[in-house]
Order: structure tokens, then C-alpha cells, then sequence
């Protein structure tokens, strides 16, 4: 009497959890007609838009943009490589961001594609397409502009305390006692995003003691941590915290919700070191600011210091990966080459952003500021050195550890001793 | 396993129980009338009824905790085969300071939350079961915190708390409040969490007191008045003794739900500054999502479950709750 029942109830919920699970969809495994290309979201994706327009145009197989929020990219691409809804080509930072694919044997060697495609492999710039290699072997193509970062200034509040952009480290102190008399905060900090702290870090460490520092770091060997340039930078920070370089509430403030760039363009800070996105972001909120006010120039050197000041910290460029599984091989490749081409490059211009081409330079003069673009484009080319992104260069297990540690120290919670100690614990 | 074993005692209990099914018990000499009413017996559901719920219970409780406790002996980051290493993960999780750390905030976050939560909640819900006028009103605009998301939550509050733009940069200085940075402080920050789940959760338990105190017959009010009793005195010695098996339903209801605590960390203050607000299951998403050591994570998150469990059991036991006793007994 009850069993017709009971067997709906149950073939109902079964039912339930098949939809379920099959439910989530957005990935490319299914073998259709569909390339789905992961790209991180944000107002540059305009430039990848255009790329795949001008692919299906003549190509049978449709390629279609997943953009995924920015926040958690890496999160969810690495749920969606775990499991059957893979992208076929998908956007990262190279380096130790793909590591982990490579050692599934999950990424497609594109060595090939280069030495088929010599007019490709010869576009770039060859150090940055060296960051796309993972244990020799190329598996990124570049397909954004150049993010170095760079330190920002405003102009106009530079002008109503009537002192000059930063030369040297004493400069930096000198502007620091200037505004905080002033009343401006002198640096804008968005510490509740330790990856902005992380930059002061690199570019002290880098100036210091030289890239061979992170470098043996970056080999696996933790001792690394305790080269006396780590303490020293350690230190510096600390130095600038006590002398209110932020100014005093920094622990909270969010560079993705636009806080930091915000105090900038407001004039509530004076400096902000960020990445060249910083100019696009202003280009967007403020554009009357980013034309007029917007200042930049680089890090400066740091007395006594070994690290070359030409070198730059920051991300090479961003790139596209194509996952072994593809069912569209042959395709995936072929949208590759499309990141060379003229048209692509002349929207990344357009765009504000600086190729990462060998032929940029000519391009660069359609920017919608070449001036800027022209600077961030010899800095780029003229570095001996181009320093990836700690928490992008090591794997995850110690990148996570290692940005709560600089919080701490930024925060004034742990000393620079018991930073440097943490670190070589990870 | 526990399905088809209970289904098959109940099938086999189900014949002795027909006899009674078919009517009205026959009226039984009763030994006092007011103990045996004739009850009309119903015969114990079958099993079978329950295969939804077990079904459910197995695919999304039992099934993943045993797959849980299987990963927390591997090593795995999310891609390929997990590698059986033992018990790695545990030696680990026993000597990381951070856990340590983690563990000492999850207790004192769910010593406070009990604290702050539970006499308010408990005279709110006692004031709202009251015949006053605009009560009703005044209860849906307490009971309105409830009904958002915990992700909107957190994320207003951040917006109200921040150190540069928000109301309180402006409020905070004029109130002569030294640092207006409270999401950046250590202390402040945890303070902050508190204080938002206060804000949160206790119109729920607010719902559970007064649904509580709406059960306690009014003879026993009427007859503390013909004695002479005043209100303190009335809910010293009748509200509070009747709402004692709410509490323990509140508390257990507050105890886990503030281990388990999450959502509001994240976007409130992303378990900083620092670690300071890094509490249990925050370190266990940091492990399994940021870190990707998802081996570590499981451990983490089996030593969750297992102390939810044990405390909710000990709570439910020392406040006799499981007897199922009645307050209503003697009456």
C-alpha cells in the first residue's frame, strides 16, 4: 500500500540530486562546438572581446569568453580544473600560478606552436615571455600589457605643499615628515589587501639586496628569509609604519573596492605605490585626475643598497594557458596567435595599457596618454630585472602564510624579527 | 547501513501493532482517569517512510564526513589523486600555533556570543510574548536583521566601519573616538564579529524565547499575583525556571552555530588584521582554498564537527534536556 509511495519519494530525490549535479554548467567539457576561454573580469577585457569577434569570424568552432570575478579567480579556476568543467584556454599569471597544472600533466607544452610560429615567438619581448615557461617549457602565450608597478603621486597636492616627486630614500622620509605635518596622509595603503603591502616589501627587499634574494626563496629554500636584506626591509617598513607613512588607519582600507586610489584622487593622500592598473582605475572613477593630476615615477634607491634601481617588481604580464584535454586543440592554438596580431595590439594600446611586444614602441604613441605609457614602457624594457609577484611566484601553501606574515608586520603585530622567523618556519 | 537496520525492526514490529490500529483503544480499566485517556493508537510509520531522509542524511552528512576523514590522512591540492600520507595532517594540526591560536578565539568568540546574545535575546523574546500595545510592531523591526543574507550583513557593517568613507570616520572623531580604524584593530575587529552576530542571530532566538514564554500557562502568573509576587519576582521564579528548556535549545542552537561561524568573517574582516580574527572554520577555508592544502583543511574541519557535536551532546545532556521531561509536569 505505502510502497508506491516510498519508490516515488525516492526516484523524486534521486532525481533531485542528478539535477543537482548536473546542473552547474559554464565549462567546456561537453564536446560541442564551444572553446570557452576563462578571462579575469575586469574593464580590460574589452581587448579579449574584440579577439574572439574576429576568431569566429572565420572559424567553425565558436569561442566564447567565461569572464569570472576577479576576487576569487583562482579559487574557482582551480575547482573547475579539479573537476570535468575545465576551460579550454584560460587566463593566469604564469609562473607558480600554473605549476600545480603542470605537474597533473593538465597544460598543453606550446613549444611547438613557437617554433612553428616564428613570427609569434619573435613579437614579444623575450623576458617576458621566458615568466610563461614552467620548468623550461613554454605553456603561456602574454596576452595583456606590462603591470609593473609604479609609485603614483598626486600632483596637485605635491604642489600645495610645495616639494618635489621623491629622488632618493631620504627624499622619501623628507615627504613623509612634510605631509603628515601637512596633514595628508603621505602613502595611501589598502592594508586589508595584504597583496598591496606585499609590493613595499618587494621593491625594499629588490633595492637592498637584489633579486638573487627572492630568488633563492623562490628555489625552495626557506633559510632564504633569513638574508639579512629581508630584516632590513622588514625593518624600513616598521621605520615607516612608527613615522605614520600610512597615516593610521590603513588595516582596513580595500584597494578593490576603490578605497586607496580614492584617497589619491581626493588628495587625501599624497603617493600611492600600486601597479600600472593604478592609471586605468583612475582613467575609469576620475578622468579629470588621471589627465591632469595623476603623477608617477619609480621606486626609488635605497642607501647602501646592492639591488640595481632600474629593476622593476610586479607582474610581466598576465597569460593564456590551453588545458591538455581541449577537445579543440588545434583551435585553441590558433586563437593564441591571435594575442600578436596588429589589431589586438593596437586595442591594448587604445585601452591604456603597454604591449608587451617588441614592436610596442611605435604603438605606444596612440595611447591615451603616451607619455605614461611611453614611461612604463622603457621601464619596463630597460629593467635587468622584472620581479613576478611574490604570492604569483610561490606556490599557494606558503604564498598564503607568507601575505598574513606581512600583515602582521605592517600592522605592527609581529616585529621584524619575528617576521623573518615566520617566514623561514613556512 | 543504520537504514535498512531500523526499517527492518520496524517491518517486523509492524504485525503486533496492526491489532491496534484498527480502532479506538478498548477502554482499559484505567488506574487514574486523567493519565488514560483513551488514546486512539496509531501503529508506528513504517520504515520505509524515513528511506527519504536517510537517503538525504547519507548523501549530504554521513557520505561526505567519511570521505572528510578519509582526505584528512592524504595530501591533496584539488587536482589529481590525493596521496595517503597517514596521519601527517594531525601531527600538524596538533602542533600549528595558528591552529592553537584558531581553537582559543572559536572558544572565547562562543563564550561571548552565549553572553551577550542570551539575556537579551531571553528579555526581548519575554517582552514580545506580552500583551502590550505596539509590541507587534516593534518586533518585526527587531526581528528584521534576520531576514538579510550574512553576506549583505557583513558587508554593510563594512561599509559603515570604514576607516576613510564610512559614517563612523566622520561620527568618530566628533564622539572623540581615538581610532576610527575599528576593523584594523585587533581587539576592536573581534569586538566588531560580536557584535555583528549579536545584531544578527538574536531576533532568532529572541523567536524561540518568545514562543517559549507564550507556552507558560497564565494561572501560574495569576496565582504568583493572588501571593503577592511582583514582575521580578514572577520571572525570577516562573519565567525563567519554564523557559529553562528553551535555553538549553537556544544555547545549543548559539554554541554551534558560533563554532561554526564563517560568512560574517570573511567579509567583515577576512580573519585579520593579521590572524586576530581567524577563528576555526575561517583557518579551515584559508587551508582548503587559499593554500590548497585541502588534506590539512579536512583535518580541520573533522576536529570542527567532532567538538560541535561532543559540546552540543554534553550541553543537551547536563541540562537534561534529553529526558524529554515537560515543564508543564504537575500541572
Amino acid at each position: 500500500m505505502t510502497t508506491p509511495r516510498v519508490v516515488a519519494a525516492g526516484a523524486s530525490v534521486l532525481a533531485l540530486l542528478t539535477a543537482t549535479a548536473c546542473g552547474g554548467g559554464g565549462g567546456g567539457a561537453a564536446a560541442d562546438d564551444t572553446m570557452h576561454v576563462w578571462m579575469y573580469q575586469d574593464t580590460l577585457v574589452v581587448v579579449q572581446e574584440a579577439a574572439v569577434e574576429r576568431f569566429n569570424a572565420d572559424s567553425d568552432v565558436q569561442a566564447v569568453i567565461d569572464e569570472v570575478p576577479g576576487d576569487n579567480y583562482e579559487e574557482r579556476l582551480r575547482t573547475a580544473m579539479g573537476s570535468s568543467e575545465q576551460p579550454d584556454v584560460f587566463f593566469n599569471w604564469g609562473a607558480g600560478s600554473i605549476q600545480p597544472y603542470v605537474d597533473q600533466d593538465m597544460l598543453m607544452p606550446l613549444d611547438d606552436l613557437l617554433a612553428e610560429d616564428p613570427e609569434l615567438a619573435d613579437a614579444f619581448i623575450p623576458s617576458i615571455l621566458e615568466a610563461g615557461k614552467v620548468d623550461g617549457v613554454q605553456y603561456g602565450i602574454p596576452l595583456r600589457g606590462t603591470q609593473p608597478v609604479i609609485l603614483f603621486y598626486n600632483e596637485a597636492v605635491f604642489e600645495d605643499v610645495g616639494v618635489e616627486p621623491p629622488q632618493t630614500w631620504e627624499d622619501i622620509l623628507d615627504l613623509v615628515d612634510a605631509f603628515d605635518e601637512a596633514g595628508v596622509t603621505p602613502f595611501a595603503l589598502a592594508g586589508a589587501d595584504p597583496w598591496t603591502e606585499q609590493m613595499w616589501l618587494q621593491y625594499l627587499v629588490d633595492r637592498i639586496g637584489g633579486p638573487e634574494v627572492f630568488e633563492r626563496i623562490h628555489g625552495g629554500d626557506m633559510e632564504g628569509w633569513r638574508d639579512p636584506a629581508v630584516l632590513e626591509a622588514a625593518e624600513t617598513v616598521q621605520d615607516l609604519v612608527e613615522r605614520g607613512a600610512f597615516g593610521d588607519a590603513y588595516a582596513s582600507v580595500s584597494y578593490t573596492e576603490g578605497g586607496a586610489s580614492t584617497l589619491l584622487s581626493e588628495g587625501r593622500a599624497a603617493m600611492h605605490l600600486m601597479g600600472s592598473w593604478e592609471y586605468s582605475t583612475h582613467l575609469d572613477q576620475d578622468r579629470a585626475f588621471a589627465e591632469d593630476d595623476l603623477g608617477y615615477t619609480v621606486f626609488p634607491p635605497v642607501p647602501g643598497g646592492e639591488g640595481d634601481p632600474a629593476n622593476v617588481v610586479g607582474n610581466p604580464t598576465n597569460f593564456f594557458s590551453v588545458t591538455a584535454d581541449t577537445d579543440h586543440p588545434e583551435q585553441a592554438r590558433e586563437f593564441l596567435g591571435h594575442t600578436s596580431r596588429e589589431e589586438y595590439v593596437a586595442d591594448m594600446v587604445a585601452n591604456g595599457e603597454v604591449p608587451t611586444t617588441t614592436n610596442a614602441e611605435a604603438a605606444v604613441a596612440d595611447s591615451p596618454n603616451p607619455e605614461f605609457a611611453a614611461f612604463q614602457y622603457e621601464m619596463v624594457r630597460d629593467a635587468p630585472h622584472f620581479q613576478l609577484s611574490w604570492d604569483q611566484a610561490l606556490p599557494p601553501e606558503t604564498a598564503t602564510p607568507m601575505v598574513t606574515e606581512i600583515e602582521s608586520l605592517f600592522n605592527g603585530q609581529s616585529t621584524p624579527e619575528q617576521f623573518v622567523d615566520a617566514l623561514a618556519a613556512l | 547501513m543504520t537504514g535498512t537496520d531500523t526499517s527492518e525492526t520496524s517491518m517486523r514490529a509492524l504485525p503486533q501493532n496492526r491489532p491496534a490500529r484498527s480502532g479506538p483503544a478498548p477502554a482499559a480499566p484505567a488506574p487514574s482517569p486523567r493519565r488514560a485517556r483513551p488514546v486512539r493508537h496509531v501503529g508506528r510509520p513504517g520504515g520505509a517512510w524515513a528511506l527519504p531522509a536517510l537517503l538525504y542524511f547519507g548523501v549530504f552528512a554521513a557520505l561526505p564526513m567519511v570521505l572528510v576523514a578519509y582526505l584528512s590522512l592524504t595530501s591533496w591540492g584539488g587536482l589529481g589523486t590525493p596521496e595517503f600520507i597517514g596521519l601527517e595532517n594531525w601531527s600538524r594540526l596538533v602542533e600549528d600555533p595558528v591552529m592553537r591560536r584558531a581553537v582559543w578565539l572559536s572558544l572565547v568568540l562562543t563564550v561571548l556570543n552565549w553572553i551577550v546574545q542570551t539575556p537579551i535575546a531571553l528579555l526581548l523574546g519575554v517582552w514580545a510574548a506580552g500583551p502590550q500595545r505596539n509590541r507587534a510592531v516593534l518586533s518585526a523591526v527587531f526581528f528584521l536583521p534576520l531576514l538579510l543574507s550574512s553576506a549583505a550583513i557583513a558587508i554593510i557593517w563594512r561599509a559603515l566601519l570604514d576607516p576613510n568613507f564610512g559614517p563612523l570616520a566622520w561620527l568618530g572623531p566628533r564622539l572623540g573616538l581615538e581610532s576610527v580604524d575599528v576593523l584594523g584593530g585587533p581587539t576592536s575587529a573581534f569586538a566588531m564579529i560580536v557584535f555583528v552576530t549579536a545584531w544578527q542571530f538574536i531576533p532568532l532566538h529572541m523567536l524561540l524565547y518568545q514562543g517559549g514564554a507564550r507556552q507558560i500557562p497564565a494561572s501560574l502568573y495569576e496565582a504568583a499575583r493572588i501571593d503577592g509576587a511582583g514582575m521580578l519576582r514572577s520571572f525570577w521564579h516562573i519565567t525563567l525556571p519554564q523557559l529553562r528548556h528553551t535555553v538549553t535549545t537556544s544555547s545549543v542552537l548559539m554554541v554551534v552555530g558560533s563554532l561554526t561561524y564563517f560568512d560574517t568573517v570573511l567579509i567583515l574582516t577576512g580573519g585579520g588584521p593579521g590572524t586576530d580574527t581567524t577563528i576555526v572554520p575561517f583557518l579551515m577555508y584559508r587551508a582548503g582554498f587559499r593554500s590548497w592544502e585541502l588534506g590539512y583543511a579536512s583535518a580541520i574541519a573533522f576536529t570542527l564537527v567532532v567538538v560541535a557535536t561532543v559540546i552540543a551532546l554534553l550541553l543537551v545532556r547536563f541540562t537534561g534536556f534529553g529526558t524529554m521531561r515537560s515543564t508543564r509536569e504537575g500541572l
